[in-house]
């Protein structure tokens, strides 16, 4: 255990933390653009991928490295075309607009 | 130094704008803006990673790059909305593939160089891998059961929970001993075999009706993939939207079993609906239920000042959702008023109907939560029930003997008069008789649900 290992852990403690107070807080109204979100965002694993790609290391490092590439940014760009879909489609009753006015 | 430097600041910008993103979704006018935001934090952290030192050669990852696209714009375009459960289902395989392989490759060079991998490292790697691989093939039955090639039934056998609970065990001692000889690969890809297999033994037994919870766990594991990818080739910015992932799954899994009244290990381990334990639940002997004509049904919808439609899964199948709104409208005509009822786990997947009511132009003011309506269904004129049944079951309040004694419910049975559209009198997926079908307020309105709708719409119009 390196003081990296403990940071690291702090980042991911603190992390949770700030998804936790976040996501609770989402209305069930918008949960499967929720999921759709954190799916696309999830998708940053590419930073991973892409160094294990392009970086020459071995044959084995190379095709796999590519195949991650490929499946993260079928979700990075299929993930937030889709979130951005449904939120679209989630629109005011104009009536009540006016009414609140 | 300096290009280190500017990468790091990517990745920071990246964590701030997906923490924004996520929050955006709290509110429905500015959630829209707060996902392009997070999508553009996406495209930083890509730019910023292409400038690695250690990236030597571009043409695997401009390849990954295209197909990537290419596969991803239609799945991201063309897939309806009905269809949204799978369509997140295989989104978590491809999440954790990437992940997993990621894992495996990291693993595999340091090994070939001659690295000597540290306790810290194996841990992350090992987690990354074991989280990774189930939710690789734990997804795809999910997907499968989903899209409907594999049974949406629970498949049991005896001694299932001993033999899946044995190879979960054996997959921990693989990890177990790696820690202490990472240097043995055929043990490393053991587990990975072990974990793989688990992931498909651990969905198979689960049915159609949960795979809310199913999805949700799947989540949260794939994000805890991500973040131990993280933590393994220590990089921040994955082990923080990693951590985002697992807790939004986390949670959602948790509501999800609240509203079904159901721990965990009861949905992951009980073969919930394999088959109805005997003489537990009551019998629909001796009990009739009363058909509705569609002309009556029309009249009594024309004319009712308050109605609520409770959707279920069954609207999702018919895909109906475009015809209920023509309904709704033309009852707003009429002077009535109409809302939507939406159990939590109503669907498939976490906030199924609301996306499914939405795509039909259903402005979001008026689908409540369970908790929000509930009150007001003692003077609500017309519960219409469009292919929900456990959802609406009173057995869940009053029965003891019930499975699903417990579950908050909607209180549909509270309505002046309740008509249930339904194809059959097939009970549903739990195999419990609903006792709401029989009460005298009850009507029975028999067919599938698209053709009943669109003759009520043409009904409604011609009084």
């Amino acid at each position: 255990m390196n003081v990296t290992a403990v940071i690291e852990l702090y980042v991911f403690v603190l992390a949770g933390f700030v998804g936790f107070l976040v996501i609770t807080r989402v209305p069930p109204l918008l949960h499967t653009p929720l999921m759709s979100a954190t799916n696309a965002i999830s998708a940053i694993s590419l930073v991973g991928s892409l160094v294990a790609a392009g970086a020459d290391r071995n044959t084995v490092s190379t095709i796999l490295g590519f195949i991650a590439v490929t499946s993260a940014t079928i979700n990075a760009v299929g993930g937030f075309i889709i979130t951005d879909r449904m939120l679209k489609m989630f629109r005011h009753d104009p009536k009540v607009t006016e009414a609140k006015k | 130094m300096t290009r280190e430097l500017f990468i790091q600041a990517t990745y920071l910008v990246a964590s701030v704008l997906f923490i924004l993103g996520l929050r955006s979704l709290t509110k429905t006018d500015s959630a829209r803006r707060g996902m392009q935001q997070a999508a553009l934090g996406m495209v930083v952290a890509v730019v910023g990673t292409l400038l690695h030192h250690e990236i030597v050669r571009y043409e695997w990852i401009v390849a990954g790059l295209i197909i990537g696209s290419i596969i991803g714009y239609p799945l991201g375009v063309y897939v309806p909305m009905t269809a949204m459960p799978q369509r997140i289902a295989i989104s978590h395989v491809f999440g954790a593939l990437a992940a997993t392989l990621v894992g495996v490759a990291e693993y595999y060079t340091l090994l070939h160089d001659g690295t000597i991998i540290e306790p810290a490292k194996m841990a992350a790697l090992g987690f990354e891998v074991l989280f990774g691989a189930l939710t690789v093939t734990g997804s795809f039955m999910a997907f499968g059961k989903l899209q409907e090639f594999i049974t949406g039934r629970p498949v049991t056998y005896a001694g299932q929970n001993m033999m899946n609970l044995g190879i979960f065990a054996a997959a921990l001692g693989c990890f177990g001993w790696l820690l202490v000889h990472p240097e043995q690969q055929a043990v490393f890809y053991v587990m990975l075999g072990l974990a793989f297999v688990f992931g498909i033994l651990l969905v198979l037994p689960i049915g159609g009706a949960d795979m809310p919870v199913v999805i949700s766990l799947m989540n949260s594991y794939a994000g805890l993939a991500s973040s131990a990818t993280g933590f393994a080739i220590g990089n921040n910015v994955l082990i923080i939207a990693g951590a985002l992932d697992g807790a939004s799954g986390f949670i959602l899994s948790i509501i999800m079993s609240k509203a079904m009244n159901r721990s965990f290990g009861n949905i992951l381990f009980g073969a919930f609906g394999s088959a109805p334990a005997a003489g537990a639940a009551k019998t629909a002997e001796g009990l009739t239920v009363q058909p509705i004509s569609v002309e009556d049904a029309a009249l009594r919808l024309a004319y009712a000042r308050l109605v609520i439609v409770v959707p279920g899964y069954g609207l999702a199948v018919a895909q109906a959702q475009h015809q209920v709104r023509e309904l709704a409208e033309l009852i707003e005509k009429n002077g009535g008023e109409v809302k939507y009822a939406i159990h939590p786990v109503a669907g498939r997947m976490p906030g199924h109907m609301n996306v499914l009511l939405a795509e039909a132009n259903i402005p979001y003011d008026k689908l409540k939560d369970m908790e929000e309506i509930n009150h007001e269904f003692q003077n609500c004129d017309v519960a219409l029930i469009i292919g929900a049944n456990d959802v609406v079951n009173p057995a869940a309040r009053n029965d003891k003997s019930s499975p699903i004694y417990g579950m908050p419910i909607i209180d549909a049975d509270k309505a002046h008069s309740v008509i249930v559209m339904k194809r059959s009198m097939n009970p549903g997926f739990a195999g419990i008789e609903n006792e709401l079908f029989y009460l005298p307020k009850t009507s029975l309105l028999f067919g599938d649900a698209k053709t009943s709708l669109t003759r009520l719409v043409a009904e409604v119009k011609n009084n």
